[in-house]
């Protein structure tokens, strides 16, 4: 599974892309969160405060309960500011 | 039509150049977001997830037009590091009437504030930071749900 950081996120992992393997019983959006956080303290920091973060799978925005399966790119980021 | 890109662009051209694609209409509406000086700002830089962002702007901009009669709408919009005064976003929408043209160009501001995945960074003497979203935007976009 492909995790993509932007913005500040990235900033606080350290890493703007990472393969990671989750373990099977992780299903959705919130149990893939709880399981990067335990990557480093940076992660963990990164995914501190959850109100700030917003979530896209396969480029699409989604809720936390999105179902993911193995071949998803997961994209976490702070809310949008373009224009 | 959409386009992302790290070069500047020339609105005037940009605009000659639309008006010029099109027929049988009769009003083009236009909006040219620049980068404010103000605050002491030295600079501003745009990230973007490369992908996800045309694409999300492909369905803003299809959604305009199932919601409006346009004849066409264009949405440029810079990233990468941009100093005050400098051009970064651009809509154009035509259609036979003003209203529309109107109402389409403000409906793809606000969406795009709002859902296409861009982030700045102000640098300011004292340091950088990112820029939080305001809510302002989200009321601005909720307006056409």
């Amino acid at each position: 599974m492909k995790i993509l950081y932007f913005a500040w996120l990235r900033g606080k992992t350290g890493v703007g892309e990472e393969d990671v393997d989750p373990p099977a019983q992780i299903a959705d959006v919130r149990g893939l969160v709880e399981w990067l956080k335990t990557r480093s303290a940076g992660h963990a920091d990164a995914f501190a405060d959850l109100s700030l973060v917003r979530v896209a799978v396969n480029q699409d925005h989604v809720q936390p309960d999105h179902a993911l399966n193995p071949g998803d790119e997961v994209a976490f980021f702070p809310p949008v500011t373009g224009g | 039509m959409i386009r992302v890109q790290a070069e500047d662009f020339d609105p005037g051209a940009e605009l000659s150049r639309f008006r010029q694609t099109t027929t049988d209409v009769g009003a083009v509406a236009t909006f040219l977001g620049l980068v404010r000086g103000d605050g002491g700002l030295i600079a501003m830089t745009l990230d973007h997830y490369p992908g996800m962002t045309e694409r999300q702007l492909e369905a803003i901009e299809a959604e305009a037009r199932r919601r409006w009669p346009l004849a066409d709408a264009l949405v440029i919009h810079r990233h990468g590091r941009l100093l005050p005064g400098d051009n970064i976003v651009f809509v154009a929408t035509a259609s036979t009437h003003r209203q529309a043209a109107f109402e389409a160009c403000e409906f793809l501001m606000d969406w795009l504030k709002t859902k296409a995945p861009f982030w700045k960074f102000e640098e300011h003497a004292q340091g950088g930071a990112w820029v939080e979203a305001k809510s302002t935007d989200d009321a601005a976009a909720a307006r056409w749900e």
